[in-house]
């Protein structure tokens, strides 16, 4: 590992460039004209229109949430971004053989190949492009199975009544601000479907690009694992270095019936701003499942390194008897990043449970704030959580918080708390450069233990990016 | 040319001077003993060998096989083949014993122009490696001295002597803390990696631990200076005497 990482550390962040492509942009500001122009351009059947056009009304009557997250950072203009950019090509979109070479290049450059002859790893990918799907591989040989995954824009078009039911059945256009606008505006996405009693034979990933200047990102996820059906889900995400903050407010929904599994795994670096906290993506995200069928098991698990800002508590409602929940976290906070995560476990179903395994660490002048809900209801009968976070510091100029909430109404329930905030101290450092190794290794190498429990929840391949990651994002914090 | 060889070294930390002029000269393959009362500089010195940053080496030199060793990053000292084995060894939770000792030993076998070696092949060292410290190959799967007993903890250090092979091991009280069946374990580790090609220099309180590990050379500590210089018997005729002899003595010089 040292070799890689020595010299990942010593490279600024490479996900950077921008593709110069000629791309469709939607006149920026936000209104109802431009809630019709997306859904225009998408074709949408009239019931979704007047879906987006409630959220819309709904959002005009919130606020910007700047009371209780632990984050600073100047209101939004909603009316100086753009809600849809699409790249201008000759050939239809989500062609992968007649895609635009520069976008295939694109990929390529991120190290995501999209032909799929190319792909080594069993691993199926729908690439977003700013506004819309690129393309999905794999899509005929995942459908001999039943199992649908192509781009959320496709799903409206071919399974609408998959998507009707479940649009907004965990995640409603009423939840939150963000959610709201994303249910106003969202451009794009992933739509998978995995019928009963299959089990998805690869990986699903999506992956996503932010490319055009002064667009938001909106997109649309939302997972379906039908009865005893189970499928693991990963998705990354990168965007251009620019001097202003983007805005990227995704929703994703996710819904297991009864003895069906879901495994999410994300690994965030979308830009982080640049040493005094110029520009950055604004992370402001809602995740959510529903563990609808008894003995269903939802579980997330995020490293999140990027973005000047992450606001996001990927949540399990555990309805389902017996179901399970888990949640895996890494957040890094490093020069001017805030971030303010966690989850909430909303235990229903009796002997539900739920388990969270929370790690921050903090650099730079970052904050990072673990905000937890862990939620038993009456009806929750024998219901139990574990909950364990740990923070670590680097240097002295960070900070680290944790907000942990716990509501219990049901007596016979259980829940545990585990806290634990630690430094990386100079004997540590010292004792590895004793044995050879250099500074940026030696806390690359202790980092790396402190998050062994949530690496080792993720998918391979993956675990091996975000260890990688983990020493970019913590370049130049000691010393 | 001498493995080691130190002039008038003085080094504080902080505003307090420890090291006040230390002379010694370490040849391939001798055994040095540093002894002296709590508060001499015996554990300061090996830490400044090694780079600790905690110390500021205010005068002097150190000549390491010839190289100057105070201008070396502490990595850079272990890559060239200098070894300490601290008094208190460090905690890293959550990465395997076999894992940190690999990226070690690639790290100094990258330092020396050599190939990395796999973690198949590394497993084939290990297993000849542990019998050198008598144990089995469970320790390897468990974190970096995470919740290790205090005994298993120096036996670790001694493990990792075994596996990075230094030209120069330094031990610092390594028998501080062990009863006495960790105490044969570690020494006899210890006994069985002396060559004619590594140098040692254990540093200890007691005369006890030079019973199991016999130096050629012993020196007694005093106020940051060497107060004494002997063979083995010294090490007998201060565990007679007491500190205060030294202590006395050292005065008388001054």
């Amino acid at each position: 590992m040292s070799a890689s990482v020595e010299t990942l550390v010593n490279q600024a962040y490479k996900y950077g460039f921008v593709t110069d492509i000629e791309s469709d942009v939607a006149p920026k500001g936000l209104s109802e004209d431009i809630v019709r122009l997306i859904s225009a351009k998408k074709r949408e059947p009239e019931w979704l229109l007047e879906w987006r056009l409630k959220a819309y009304r709904g959002w005009l009557k919130m606020t910007e949430p700047h009371d209780w997250p632990n984050i600073r950072y100047h209101p939004v203009d909603y009316q100086s971004i753009s809600y849809y950019s699409a790249p201008r090509t000759k050939n239809p979109l989500g062609s992968l053989a007649e895609a635009d070479p520069k976008l295939l290049e694109t990929y390529a450059k991120l190290g995501i190949p999209l032909s799929e002859q190319k792909i080594l790893a069993g691993v199926a990918v729908d690439a977003i492009f700013d506004s819309v799907s690129v393309g999905t591989t794999y899509k005929a040989k995942l459908a001999e199975q039943g199992i649908i995954f192509c781009s959320f824009g496709e799903a409206v078009q071919e399974h609408p009544d998959l998507v009707r039911k479940y649009l907004g059945s965990v995640v409603p256009a009423s939840d939150n601000f963000f959610a709201a606008l994303n249910a106003a505006v969202f451009s794009d996405g992933s739509f998978v479907y995995v019928p009963k009693g299959v089990r998805c034979p690869m990986e699903l990933s999506t992956y996503f690009r932010i490319n055009t200047a002064e667009t938001g990102q909106f997109e649309r996820t939302l997972i379906v694992a039908d009865e005893g059906a189970s499928v693991s889900y990963l998705e990354g995400c990168t965007a251009p270095k620019r001097d202003e903050n983007q805005l990227h407010a995704a929703v994703v929904e996710l819904v297991a019936l009864e003895g069906a599994a879901i495994k999410y795994s994300t690994v965030q670096n979308w830009y982080a701003g640049d040493e005094e906290g110029r520009g950055g993506i604004y992370n402001f995200v809602t995740k959510r499942g529903k563990c609808v069928g008894a003995r269903s098991k939802i579980s997330w698990t995020q490293v999140e390194t990027g973005s000047a800002i992450t606001w996001k508590y990927p949540s399990v409602i555990l309805q389902g008897d017996d179901s399970v929940g888990e949640f895996y976290s890494v957040a890094v906070v490093n020069g001017r990043q805030q971030a303010d995560t966690g989850t909430k476990m909303i235990h229903m179903g009796k002997n539900t449970r739920s388990t969270i395994v929370s790690k921050g660490i903090s650099a730079g002048q970052g904050q990072n704030s673990y905000r937890g809900l862990v939620k038993v209801l009456p009806r929750a009968a024998g219901a139990r959580n574990y909950t364990q976070c740990d923070s670590m510091l680097i240097g002295n100029r960070c900070g680290a918080h944790t907000f942990p909430y716990i509501d219990v109404q049901n007596p016979t329930a259980s829940t545990e708390h585990e806290a634990s905030t630690s430094k990386i101290g100079e004997d540590q450092i010292f004792y590895l450069k004793q044995r050879g190794l250099n500074t940026e290794n030696a806390i690359s190498m202790i980092v790396n233990g402190f998050c062994k429990e949530v690496f080792q929840e993720l998918p391979m391949e993956f675990a091996v990016e975000a260890q990688k990651l983990l020493g970019i994002s913590l370049e130049g914090s000691v010393g | 040319m001498p493995v080691l060889e130190i002039r008038d070294l003085r080094a504080a930390a902080g505003d307090k001077e420890i090291l006040r002029g230390i002379n010694l000269t370490v040849n391939a393959g001798e055994v040095h003993a540093v002894m002296g009362p709590n508060g001499s500089g015996k554990s300061t010195l090996a830490q400044v060998l090694a780079g600790h940053p905690a110390y500021e080496v205010t005068a002097g030199s150190v000549s390491y096989m010839g190289q100057d060793l105070l201008d070396m990053e502490p990595e850079e000292r272990a890559q060239a083949g200098v070894f300490l084995a601290f008094q208190y060894p460090v905690e890293i939770p959550g990465v395997t014993n076999a894992y940190f000792l690999r990226a070690a030993y690639n790290e100094i076998r990258k330092a020396r122009g050599l190939d990395e070696v796999d973690s198949m092949d590394f497993l084939d060292l290990l297993e000849q490696k542990l019998k050198v410290v008598e144990w089995g190959p469970d320790i390897m799967s468990r974190a970096v001295n995470s919740g290790f007993s205090g005994g298993e903890k120096k036996r670790n250090e001694i493990l990792q002597l075994a596996v990075l092979e230094p030209r120069l091991a330094i031990l610092d009280e390594t028998d501080s803390g062990l009863d006495i069946d960790a105490l044969r374990i570690v020494a006899s580790g210890v006994n069985k990696l002396r060559a004619q090609d590594r140098s040692f220099i254990v540093v200890t309180h007691y005369q006890r631990l030079l019973n199991y590990i016999v130096p050629d050379h012993v020196h007694v500590l005093s106020q940051g200076r060497i107060a004494m210089s002997g063979g083995k018997e010294l090490a007998l005729e201060l565990e007679a005497k007491g500190y205060e002899w030294v202590d006395a003595a050292a005065e008388a010089v001054a």
